[in-house]
């Protein structure tokens, strides 16, 4: 079966409900790109996700337009990660948060020799920001010093 | 996230986008994108299968040295079950987001302690 097309469904859902049409994105502007310049056994590996992941004793997301990010030490038991978000059924990302916060998967590659390491922290923000101003005045540019600090060589990006 | 990538990558850093929803992706147009045809709220695979979660993070990430061209998305092979009924109810009826309330929403109580007793004063000559 065909991928669900959400822009649509989602639409035509929320017009029958009575909301204001949502201002979906539409960047037509070719992606700048950065090329690969080492094997991926050699790359250090950043990431961020919006999911809405924390861990235990870090200040929990809101869920209001909330461009704060949180540092997610890449030792971190997984057991004390947790999820909070508006949108999404959290009841399987709290049971294992690696379903929208890769970070056992990743440590695994590490070991495997298949990447070369994880930056020494990966970072969580929260989801349905519906300011692409804001994203990209305030957002993204954190997201960018971190992982230009963090030294990681190529990101992985997982939203939700 | 089309946003972050294509800021990350115009400082010089790689990325790839793993996404569950086909259309957006397209429409925010990172540099590159791997889709998963899973539900949403599993873009990086199902829950407890750590074997399929590490084959698909493997396949996916592979795509930083495949990928040539700017806005390439590449669909990745798993199917979430043997029948698709899960497509047909996504977001399709109602609403079941929760208020978009503006103080932090903890996952549990515990949380919120642990959190508030770390805080630092909130009188800045407190400090």
């Amino acid at each position: 079966m065909a991928p669900v097309d959400y822009i649509p469904r989602i639409r035509d859902n929320y017009a029958r409900l009575g909301y204001k049409p949502y201002n979906w994105v539409f960047n037509g502007i070719p992606p700048p790109w950065a090329p690969l310049a080492k094997p991926l056994s050699e790359c250090r590996l950043g990431l961020a996700a919006s999911g809405g992941v924390y861990v235990t004793g870090q200040v929990a997301f809101h869920h209001k337009d909330d461009t704060s990010i949180r540092d997610i030490p890449t030792d971190v038991d997984t057991k004390d990660l947790r999820a909070t978000h508006f949108a999404y059924d959290l009841s399987v990302a709290r049971r294992d948060p690696n379903v929208v916060f890769p970070i056992d998967p990743l440590r695994r590659l590490v070991r495997e020799g298949f990447l070369g390491a994880l930056a020494g922290t990966f970072q969580s923000f929260m989801g349905g920001i519906y300011s692409t101003r804001r994203v990209s005045e305030e957002l993204a540019p954190k997201l960018v010093s971190r992982f230009l600090e963090e030294k990681a060589d190529i990101v992985l990006l997982v939203p939700v | 996230m089309g946003l972050v990538a294509r800021s990350a990558e115009a400082a010089g850093i790689p990325t790839l986008c793993l996404a569950s929803a086909l259309d957006i992706t397209r429409a925010v147009n990172p540099p590159r994108a791997a889709f998963l045809d899973f539900p949403l709220g599993h873009t990086a695979g199902k829950p407890g299968d750590p074997e399929l979660q590490r084959t698909i993070l493997a396949d996916a990430l592979s795509s930083f040295a495949s990928m040539a061209a700017p806005g390439t998305v590449r669909a990745l092979p798993y199917r979430w079950s043997e029948d698709e009924d899960w497509k047909a109810k996504a977001f399709a009826e109602g609403d079941d987001r929760t208020a978009r309330v503006d103080t932090p929403q903890y996952q549990t109580e515990e949380d919120r302690r642990k959190a508030e007793g770390n805080s630092p004063p909130s009188c800045p000559v407190c400090r």
